[in-house]
Order: C-alpha cells, then sequence, then structure tokens
C-alpha cells in the first residue's frame, strides 16, 4: 500500500470519484488551472478537462449557489471553500438552500454536493486562516458533517461524502495535511509516510458516514475527539500515563452514539476534546449525549478541553490551541475526579 | 460656519412617494415599437445604450407595433389571455379564502399576469424557471394542476409538499418549476448553476432566474451575473420591477442608475428594459434572450417594468406608505385590458366572448377550490401525518431522527 499525504488521499479520491461517476464536477477558489492553494485539486484538469474541474471567481455564496443549481439538474459538485473561514457568504445557500431543499420541496429537487474546507489552526493563519466552524453547521438540519484526521479516513470519507444524496461538509484540517500533528509545534514534523494511517490502499473504498473509529483503546477514560486533536490526545495519553480510549468520531452528524456510549459505559468517565471554541461547541452535544445516555456509569463530570472563547490569535496560537499539556491535565483530573 | 477643509459630508436618502403625494412618473417609457430590435449577437455595448428605452410592441390603440412584435397567431394570444384570467381568478378565489380564514397567508400577482404567462409560452416545458413567489403564471399557463396548487394553498392532506412550506411556495421538477425557496435571491444563483450544468453536460434545455427589483440588491444577485459572465450561461435574468420592496419603492434597491437594466452592462450581459404589461412585448423579449441562450450568446438580463397593484402580501398593507391612485396613474395600464384590447382590434374578440370566457375561467377556478376545499386546510387540521416532517430531512432517515420521532409520537 502507497504512504500518502492527506493531500494525496484526497486528491486520489476526488480523482476516484470523478473516473467512476461523470456527474461529479470540482470547482472553487484557484482549484481548476493551479490545483487548489493546498494542491488538494492537483492533476485534476489535466486529467478531466476543465468541463469537470475549474477555477471560480472569489464568491463562496456563488459557489454553492451554482453548486446546489447543479444538483438540482442531476451533477454531483464536489467544492471547495479555500478556508473554512471564508465559508459564511455562502452560509445562506448552505443552511437555506442545500440543507432543506429535499425537505422543502418533499423530494421533488435535492442537492447532493459536498462543500471541502481546510479548517483549524497552528499554521500561524491568525484569525481568519484558523477557525473550526463545524458548529455552524451540525446545529443545521439536513446537513451532514465530516472532519478527518487522517489519510486513510479522508480518502474513504470523501469518496462516501461525494456518493452520498445528502449535502456534505468535509472539514479538513489543515495541520494535519501533512503529517500527524500531535500539537509539539516545537518538534520537528513527523510525515504521513511514519505513521500507520498514511497506508492508503489503491482504488474505491468508502468508510460510512456516521461510523466512529476508536483511535485508541484503552480502559481509563473515554476522550471523545476529532480532526487534529485525535493525535493530540494520543500524545496526551502516552504522556500522562493515562490509558485513554479515544475515539475519532470522524462524523459528527450523524453521530455514531453506539460506539460513544459503550466506551463511556466501559470507561466510566469521558473527556471532550476539540480545537473550535468552547461556547455552543459540538463538544455541547456531545456532553449531553454523554449524560444523557450513561449518567448512571459515570464516575466524574463530563469535562471539555476546547479553544477559548476568543478570536484564533496570531501571535498567541499556542496559547489558544488545546495543546497535549492541556489535554494530559484534563484527563488527570477526570481520573482525579 | 464654513469648514476649512471642505463641506461636511451628507448622505442622500431617497425620500419617496408616500401616501401624501402622487408616484413619482415612471421614467423612460418609449412608444411602442420605437425601440428596434438587435440582432442576437448584438454587441453589448450597443444594447446599453437601450438601457433607457423600453420594449414596447401593443400600442395605446391595442395595435402590435415595430420589430418586437412576436407574430402570434390569433389562437396563441387568446390562450394568452386566458392563461391571465385564469391567473387573476386563482389569485382572487384564494385571496377570499384567506378572509374566509380557510388558509394562513396568500401572495397575489395582480397587475403582474403577462411577465410569468408570456415567458412561459415562449420557453420549452422542459426549461427550468427559478422563480420567487409572485410567478404562479407559470404554473397556471404551463399546465400545472391548479387542485395540486391549491392543495399547496390549503396545507391540506393532498398538498404535494406535506405541509411544509408556506402557501404559495410550490415545487414542480416535471413542471420546470424550481421550489421557491422563500429567501430572497439564493434562487438566482442557483438558476446560473443549473444553466451552467446543462451547458456542461451537452444539453439543449435552459434556466430562467427570477428575482424582484427590491432583491436585486442581495449579494446572490450580483454572485449571479458574476458566474454567468463569467462561464457565459445559457439562462435568463429577469428582475420584475413592480415598484416596491413591501414598503420601499424601488429606487432603494436601484440606487443610482437609472434603470435596473443599467446592472447588465457592468458585467457584458445585454440588458433590455422591456413592458411586462405588454404580453406581446414580454413574449418577444422572453424568447429573444431563449434564443441567444440556446445559441450559446450567454445570459440576457430582462427588467420587467410593472407594478405591484395589490399589496404585498395578505400580512400587509399598503395604504400606509402607497398612494391610492398609482394603479390609475400607472403608465403601462392593465396586462389583461391590453391584451384584450388588441384581439378586438384585430377582429379574433368581442364583448361576448369576453364575458363567456370570464365566467368558463370563474367557473373551473371555483370547481378547483371546491374540490380542494374538500381535502380540508391546515384551518381545520386536515393536514399530512406530523410524523412526516422527519421524512425528506434525509435520504435516509438517520437514527437520531428515528429517536426524535418515536419521542414525538409518544
Amino acid at each position: 500500500m502507497p504512504a500518502m499525504t492527506m493531500i494525496e488521499a484526497i486528491r486520489d479520491a476526488h480523482a476516484i470519484a470523478m473516473e467512476r461517476d461523470d456527474t461529479v464536477v470540482v470547482f472553487g477558489e484557484d482549484v481548476g488551472y493551479f490545483g487548489g492553494v493546498f494542491r488538494c485539486t492537483h492533476g485534476l484538469q489535466e486529467r478531466f478537462g476543465s468541463h469537470r474541474c475549474f477555477d471560480t471567481p472569489i464568491s463562496e455564496a456563488g459557489i454553492v449557489g451554482v453548486a446546489v443549481g447543479m444538483a438540482a439538474y442531476g451533477l454531483r459538485p464536489c467544492v471547495e471553500i479555500q478556508f473554512a473561514d471564508y465559508v459564511y457568504p455562502a452560509y445562506d445557500q448552505i443552511v437555506s438552500e442545500a440543507a432543506r431543499l429535499r425537505h422543502r420541496s418533499a423530494g421533488d429537487f435535492t442537492a447532493p454536493l459536498t462543500i471541502r474546507m481546510p479548517t483549524g489552526g497552528g499554521i500561524f493563519g491568525g484569525q481568519t486562516h484558523s477557525q473550526s466552524p463545524e458548529a455552524l453547521f451540525t446545529h443545521v438540519a439536513g446537513l451532514k458533517t465530516v472532519v478527518v484526521s487522517n489519510p486513510y479516513d479522508a480518502k474513504g470519507l470523501l469518496l462516501a461524502a461525494i456518493e452520498d444524496d445528502d449535502p456534505v461538509i468535509f472539514l479538513e484540517p489543515k495541520r494535519v495535511y501533512n503529517g500527524p500533528f500531535d500539537g509539539h509545534h516545537d518538534r520537528p514534523i513527523v510525515p504521513w509516510s511514519q505513521h500507520p494511517l498514511g497506508e492508503v490502499p489503491e482504488g474505491h473504498y468508502t468508510i460510512p458516514l456516521g461510523q466512529a473509529r476508536v483511535h485508541r483503546g484503552g480502559d481509563d477514560v473515554t476522550v471523545l475527539t476529532y480532526g487534529t486533536l485525535v493525535h493530540v490526545a494520543q500524545a496526551a495519553a502516552e504522556e500522562s500515563g493515562i490509558d485513554a480510549e479515544i475515539i475519532d468520531l470522524r462524523t459528527l452528524v450523524p453521530l455514531d452514539v453506539d460506539t460513544i456510549v459503550a466506551s463511556v459505559r466501559r470507561t466510566g468517565r469521558c473527556l471532550v476534546v476539540h480545537e473550535a471554541t468552547l461556547t455552543s461547541g459540538f463538544g455541547a452535544e456531545l456532553s449531553a449525549t454523554v449524560q444523557e445516555r450513561a449518567f448512571h456509569h459515570l464516575e466524574a463530570p463530563v469535562t471539555r478541553v476546547c479553544g477559548w472563547d476568543t478570536p484564533y490569535p496570531h501571535a498567541h496560537e499556542w496559547s489558544y490551541f488545546p495543546g497535549p499539556d492541556r489535554v494530559a491535565r484534563a484527563m488527570r483530573e477526570v481520573m482525579s475526579a | 460656519m464654513d469648514n476649512p477643509i471642505g463641506p461636511a459630508l451628507q448622505l442622500r436618502i431617497p425620500e419617496p412617494a408616500r401616501g401624501h403625494r402622487p408616484a413619482d412618473p415612471v421614467p423612460y417609457i418609449s412608444a411602442a415599437g420605437e425601440m428596434r430590435k438587435p440582432d442576437l449577437d448584438e454587441k453589448v455595448e450597443r444594447i446599453a445604450l437601450m438601457r433607457k428605452q423600453l420594449v414596447r410592441v401593443l400600442d395605446d390603440d391595442g395595435r402590435a407595433v415595430g420589430p418586437w412584435s412576436p407574430e402570434l397567431d390569433a389562437d396563441h394570444l387568446r390562450q394568452g389571455l386566458r392563461d391571465m384570467m385564469t391567473v387573476r381568478s386563482f389569485d382572487a378565489r384564494l385571496l377570499r379564502a384567506h378572509r374566509q380564514g380557510k388558509i394562513s397567508f396568500y401572495m397575489q400577482c395582480l397587475g403582474e399576469e403577462a411577465i410569468a404567462c408570456a415567458q412561459r409560452r415562449a420557453l420549452r416545458s422542459d426549461d427550468m424557471h427559478f422563480p420567487t413567489y409572485r410567478q404562479q403564471g407559470l404554473l397556471i399557463a404551463g399546465g400545472y394542476p391548479i387542485v395540486t396548487m391549491m392543495n399547496q394553498v390549503l396545507s391540506n392532506e393532498h398538498d404535494p409538499l406535506k405541509g411544509r412550506q408556506l402557501p404559495v411556495m410550490y415545487s414542480s421538477k416535471e413542471h420546470g418549476f424550481f421550489s421557491i425557496s422563500g429567501n430572497l435571491a439564493t434562487q438566482y444563483v442557483q438558476a446560473v448553476g443549473w444553466a451552467m450544468a446543462s451547458a456542461l453536460r451537452g444539453d439543449t434545455k435552459i434556466a430562467s432566474a427570477w428575482i424582484g427589483e427590491g432583491a436585486s440588491a442581495e449579494s446572490d444577485f450580483h454572485a449571479a451575473l458574476v458566474f454567468a459572465s463569467t462561464y457565459q450561461a445559457p439562462v435568463i435574468l429577469n428582475i420584475v420591477n413592480n415598484q416596491w420592496a413591501i414598503s420601499t419603492p424601488e429606487d432603494f434597491a436601484r440606487g443610482a442608475s437609472a434603470t435596473f437594466a443599467d446592472r447588465g452592462y457592468g458585467f457584458s450581459i445585454p440588458a433590455l428594459r422591456v413592458d411586462g404589461n405588454d404580453y406581446l412585448a414580454v413574449y418577444a423579449a422572453s424568447q429573444w434572450a431563449a434564443e441567444r441562450a440556446r445559441a450559446n450568446l450567454g445570459p440576457t438580463l430582462l427588467e420587467w417594468v410593472t407594478l405591484r397593484v395589490g399589496a404585498h402580501s395578505t400580512s400587509d398593507d399598503p395604504s400606509v406608505y402607497r398612494p391610492d391612485d398609482e394603479a390609475d396613474r400607472f403608465p403601462l395600464g392593465d396586462p389583461i385590458d391590453r391584451l384584450r384590447r388588441h384581439l378586438t382590434v384585430i377582429g379574433a374578440w368581442d364583448d361576448e366572448r369576453q364575458a363567456a370566457l370570464q365566467t368558463e375561467v370563474d367557473a373551473l377556478i371555483a370547481d378547483a377550490f371546491a374540490e380542494a376545499d374538500s381535502h380540508g386546510s391546515v384551518k381545520s387540521g386536515h393536514t399530512s401525518s406530523p410524523s412526516t416532517m422527519f421524512d425528506d430531512v434525509y435520504a435516509t432517515l438517520p437514527r437520531h431522527l428515528v429517536e426524535q420521532r418515536e419521542r414525538m409520537e409518544g
């Protein structure tokens, strides 16, 4: 099996989807000729032609709006928003249109489109290139929301998202595009070629939306997380010596409640970790879900480690980012409660 | 006191006619037949010179004059009259149903009937319209079952949208009528996307985008024009200028531009201003724009000058903000009267036939409403099962919605 970066895995998924289904079209800002600012669509225009992969004007509302129209026609657009921080002009098209089209037309029109966007911080992107807006999408009925953490999952989940008949928000933490970043920003970058999840099978495969993955088995505490923080949580577990069970949720909506509840009932403790701001973040949904379904198994309060409720700061990035020390400290608190 | 650096800065806040003085006159009214008809591939710079003119075919005497006359035969014209009268009767019946307390809300298109009816007849049945809430004429002229429309408005057990949408927010893929959102302007850029998809697939179908002049201030309108221009999408971009956005006159969205047709030139999109109360002009201009799209000559913007004669909706009281005599003073008259007059002038119509058609149309609407009303309404509690609200949120029902449905059903 070839080792791939997450960028290569995403590129491969695009190519396979476009090869298998000629209704799949790919577009966005700098996506066509240049192949995307993160290179995720590199080579697609050359291979499939500019009718299948093309550049757009800088207009997120336009990108998603035309994608909704194309999907209503019968295509399967997979569009890129250059940074998740730029998605807000398209929010009305996502929330009021793509998410509700099937319902409001009673199935007469549908919007099977995938909206990809790099998310999260850790690249000194400041407040406009670092946000994690997943909760703005998980709150919307009709959307599915995916956050990937590694090349193997990224390929299988992106293929599943493109093939899905509902609109899917596909979040790609940019800090793990090139390696499994564990939050130690002062250490050398580990490439995906040195990580088992960088092994990506050739050809077509999918990972069903709505299935979590147990990233690390453990007995002490269940850590519910996704994206970059999966790797941070793993580092925290190893460094603290706490035998944490780390669950990579992969899909936030629909949520794999069974995997979550089974783990918490076994460990009796739960820590929720995400990079997005704390208040009304997806962690609140996870905390509520756990206490509703595993309350009598809990030996400690469900605890959240998240980004602070501030804009993402440029110079103070590593004070904002919930790194392995903060996560390990929270693990110890949950264990001693 | 004079400021040595310069005058104090000022804003111009439009002060339109309100109830206390007559409406501002509609500017740039050309005589019928005066405006030339450009070639389909005419340079946009030359078409831009026509932005302060108005495409008109029917003159004050009811004759069809000039190069824009679409040369429709009498059967076509009578069909057009029938379509418009059906729409007007449909609206009148449903407004009455609202007063009777049978429906929760309604929006009529009184005075604007020609635009949707004629464009529907000028385009093909497999083209896709992305309408607003005032294009019921597209469905009626397209032969969509009137009882089904009424079932939707009543939100009854036979409502094809299962009570999920406000009255008048119809949807019919089969009849080329995209689901109405209710949020403004979103459909405009979607229409461009649909047209792009049709062209990407080498299809022959075109899209038609609809928006009110007020909603053209939304950013989605401008995104639509950028994409339509960049990719030369086969789309008709309609702006229905009915002079009012609820209580706000058209100049708030138009700004300092002379006309809404001006919007096209900045995007190199040929744009025409058309008499929206002239069935023949609407037909001809729609046909011209459709031919341009089908010939891969790109998008066309059409500003339809008309008047919203009625209230914005049943929730609105225009007496507070608009002159009483505005419809009487409106220089473009009434679309039904004008087409009827034309038919009479060419010897294809008379008062007797008019009376007979009115009776026939009113009976058709009365019968349709009686049938729809027999299925009940949201007011009488005869709706689809509440548990159907969980259907179609996703293609397949996810677990959390299964659980919530069970909880609701108790």
